[in-house]
């Protein structure tokens, strides 16, 4: 039975002059286009100086920080409201304020301060852009210190304490690499959360859907052939996902491509479930199509997409357990970075398989065929 | 005037009378902007930390207390070799490991110079670059410790401020975008199966063969959902005022003036899809998963739009979140007056000029 089921259920969606379009166009468009977009890496700041010393050291710190390719000079000002001025036109996004007398105090040995006033209206950029400023701030420091310092006798020095940093898994700090699985999981979570939501809905409007209510189609072979076109779909989905990674950006899999399959056949199970559910309870087209947008959203902005999970408070943090899509997520990343291994991730491996069944379960339980 | 009325009485009720889907409607944007302004954040907190240090002694205990103290690391683990870094990172059990020198007091005490190195995972290549910087800070706060007394004269305090957001809140970051985000969707999916019903239904040809003009029936197509999205936006602004605690820092009524405007250009755009398409299907698919993207990549609520390239940074004009959000940072987050959103208001002005111009001369071909 279920073979004329899943012809019926390919027909219908072959035959939409809409959607086979759109499962072929949407992952290219996404992929192709929107890396280049979902960038922090953040480069050519701009900076108003406001120089108050006119010093050899204050223009030496000045040079310093426009030469590194951090930063672009926009302007120098006379006075900090002039240099807010320029914040407030967005033609600034930092304000580095050298005091008077900077040289002097410093010559003098007796410590000098400069301010550093950030743009923080986007707070990554802002706090990124501090980050940068104020390193650079600290090696002229550093070299000051070497000019000046006399040569301490042996032994007197205070001890100090080396630090180097070393950035694994992404050394060169290339935030596309972090972007494009993350967009991978976006589109095969959208494709496989939307369609099978209006599914159901769809022929309960069109009238379609009685038919099936007075055949002897049992729930679960109903709920099943809904879920295999999906379940299939997401397979072309994320295929075309690794080749464009792989011809446009150059990205492969740290670990096996196996292992993203297997995830993604139960992830795909999962959320399309959810769809199914959505479209069982709805009544109207729209409702189903708000609802499933409703938990989309929710899902990719909590799913640590674009902002650290760590950073949540701790209820958010229960939250993000309960969202598949962030197990998903932090899947992918793992493997095309990391290269981890399903026992590694046997957590998340799990948790998607209870999502899949509760889901699916739900799904078949709540599809009634009386109306 | 009177056909209209009666016309947009009549949308009305075909909103009024779906309770469910109406509650749909108010009811999303309140979750949403509660969980969002509450959750997201761009600043890293919390961030697992694993020591190894071969020589346990004061002072790497010293600096493994003062990074547990800060709000930025949480000291989870201790391991004991080089080996186990990468089951470390593999396993997310920590995203920096700082690794000691051995006898790493004794060293310092004696040669002077003791070496720490700190090994992030930069999946996550932003927080990784933020949290490298906080633990260097910490651990130089350990070094000024160390000299005590004896003040490095020739010390450079850089004393840093956080323009408009000193405590770098999330909510501050966030509320502009998820507002314009939230909006532009919900409205364009709302207007986005109006007409597009009608063809489905069957009832267009009625329409179409009444004395109404064109432009009545998409004005009163849009009437409703006006006050609906105007609703929404209310709630929106109460929810971030009172429950948020995110000020509106510049005048109110310029954020109102640009708000409704930007309701209207994106109610527009719903019936543009409305009229291009024709089943609800592709008219839903095209506005809710259609949109999303964009709006949420090329708007500026999450990635900032000087750093695009070129070409994304032309697209992203066409985008109407793009000017909304910069608009409702501007005033709400800087507190700038009505002339520092003037560019934005004409560009919203002008697009809905276009949109509704372009759904009209589709509409009447239509009719023909």
């Amino acid at each position: 039975m279920i073979k004329y089921l899943l012809k019926k259920e390919f027909k219908q969606i072959l035959r939409n002059p809409f959607l086979p379009r759109m499962i072929i166009m949407f992952p290219f468009m996404v992929l192709m286009v929107f890396p280049w977009a979902a960038s922090y890496e953040i480069k050519n700041l701009n900076l108003s100086v406001i120089d108050n010393d006119h010093s050899s050291f204050s223009r030496e710190l000045t040079q310093k920080v426009i030469s590194s390719k951090y930063f672009r000079l926009t302007d120098v000002s006379n006075d900090y409201k002039q240099a807010l001025k320029s914040i407030e036109k967005r033609e600034a996004d930092l304000i580095l304020e050298i005091p008077a007398h900077f040289e002097k105090d410093l010559v003098n040995r007796q410590g000098a301060k400069v301010m550093v006033s950030a743009n923080a209206v986007n707070g990554m950029k802002g706090g990124i852009g501090m980050t940068y400023l104020v390193s650079i701030v600290n090696d002229f420091n550093a070299g000051i210190i070497q000019d000046l310092m006399p040569v301490a006798p042996v032994g007197s020095s205070v001890p100090t304490v080396e630090i180097d940093s070393r950035y694994r898994f992404n050394q060169h700090l290339n935030y596309r690499v972090f972007m494009v699985p993350a967009l991978m999981v976006m589109i095969l979570t959208l494709l496989c959360g939307f369609l099978p939501a209006v599914s159901i809905v769809f022929e309960k409007e069109l009238g379609t859907m009685e038919q099936i209510n007075v055949s002897p189609v049992p729930k679960t072979t109903f709920i099943l052939a809904k879920l295999i076109p999906f379940w299939l779909i997401g397979f072309i989905v994320i295929s075309i996902g690794f080749i464009i990674a792989w011809v446009v950006y150059g990205l492969v899999p740290a670990g096996l491509f196996s292992t993203i399959y297997l995830f993604a056949a139960i992830y795909i199970l999962a959320i399309s479930g959810l769809g199914l559910v959505i479209s069982n309870y709805a009544s109207t087209l729209q409702q189903a199509m708000f609802i499933v947008f409703f938990f989309m959203l929710v899902f990719i902005m909590m799913s640590g997409l674009y902002t650290p999970i760590d950073s949540m408070p701790e209820w958010g943090k229960w939250f993000a357990a309960f969202n598949p899509l962030k197990h998903f997520m932090s899947v992918m990343r793992s493997v095309y970075l990391k290269g981890s291994n399903p026992i590694q991730l046997s957590k998340d491996l799990f948790a998607l398989i209870g999502f899949a069944i509760f889901f699916n379960s739900w799904a078949v339980l709540s599809y009634r065929k009386k109306n | 005037m009177k056909q209209l009325m009666s016309f947009i009485r009549k949308e009305f009720y075909h909103i009024l009378r779906d309770r469910t889907t109406m509650l749909i409607l108010l009811g999303i944007p309140i979750v949403q902007i509660i969980l969002f302004g509450f959750a997201l954040t761009t600043e890293v907190k919390n961030t697992e930390v694993a020591v190894l240090a071969p020589t346990n002694d004061e002072a790497t205990q010293r600096i493994i207390d003062k990074l547990n103290a800060s709000a930025y690391f949480d000291v989870v683990t201790q391991i004991h070799n080089t080996n186990e870094i990468q089951p470390i990172f593999r396993d997310a059990k920590a995203k920096l490991v700082v690794v000691f020198d051995d006898h790493f007091a004794e060293k310092l005490r004696h040669n002077g110079k003791a070496h720490i190195q700190l090994i992030a995972d930069a999946t996550d290549p932003n927080a990784a670059t933020s949290f490298t910087f906080y633990a260097t800070n910490i651990i130089a706060g350990y070094q000024q410790e160390l000299m005590g007394e004896t003040k490095n004269p020739y010390q450079i305090t850089p004393e840093v401020k956080m323009l408009y957001n000193p405590q770098m809140i999330g909510a501050f970051n966030f509320v502009p975008g998820v507002l314009g985000m939230i909006l532009i969707l919900i409205c364009a999916m709302m207007t986005s199966i109006a007409i597009v019903r009608e063809k489905e239904k069957g009832t267009m040809e009625i329409l179409l063969v009444s004395p109404m003009k064109p432009i009545y029936t998409i004005l009163s197509k849009i009437t409703p959902y006006f006050v609906l999205s105007c609703v929404n936006f209310a709630t929106i602004m109460l929810l971030s005022v009172f429950v948020l605690k995110v000020p509106i820092a510049g005048s109110f009524m310029s954020l109102v003036v640009v708000s409704l405007l930007y309701i209207f250009v994106s109610l527009a755009l719903g019936l543009l899809i409305s009229t291009i398409t024709t089943t609800q299907i592709a008219a839903m698919l095209f506005s809710g998963m259609g949109l999303m993207i964009p709006v949420m990549l090329l708007s500026g609520m999450i990635f900032p739009i000087e750093n695009m390239p070129m070409p994304l940074q032309i697209f992203s004009s066409i985008v109407p979140a793009r000017w909304y959000i910069a608009a409702v940072k501007a005033v709400m987050i800087q507190g700038l007056g009505f002339s520092a959103i003037l560019k934005e208001m004409g560009i919203l002005a002008l697009m809905s000029t276009v949109l509704i111009g372009i759904s009209l001369k589709l509409f009447k071909v239509r009719l023909e």
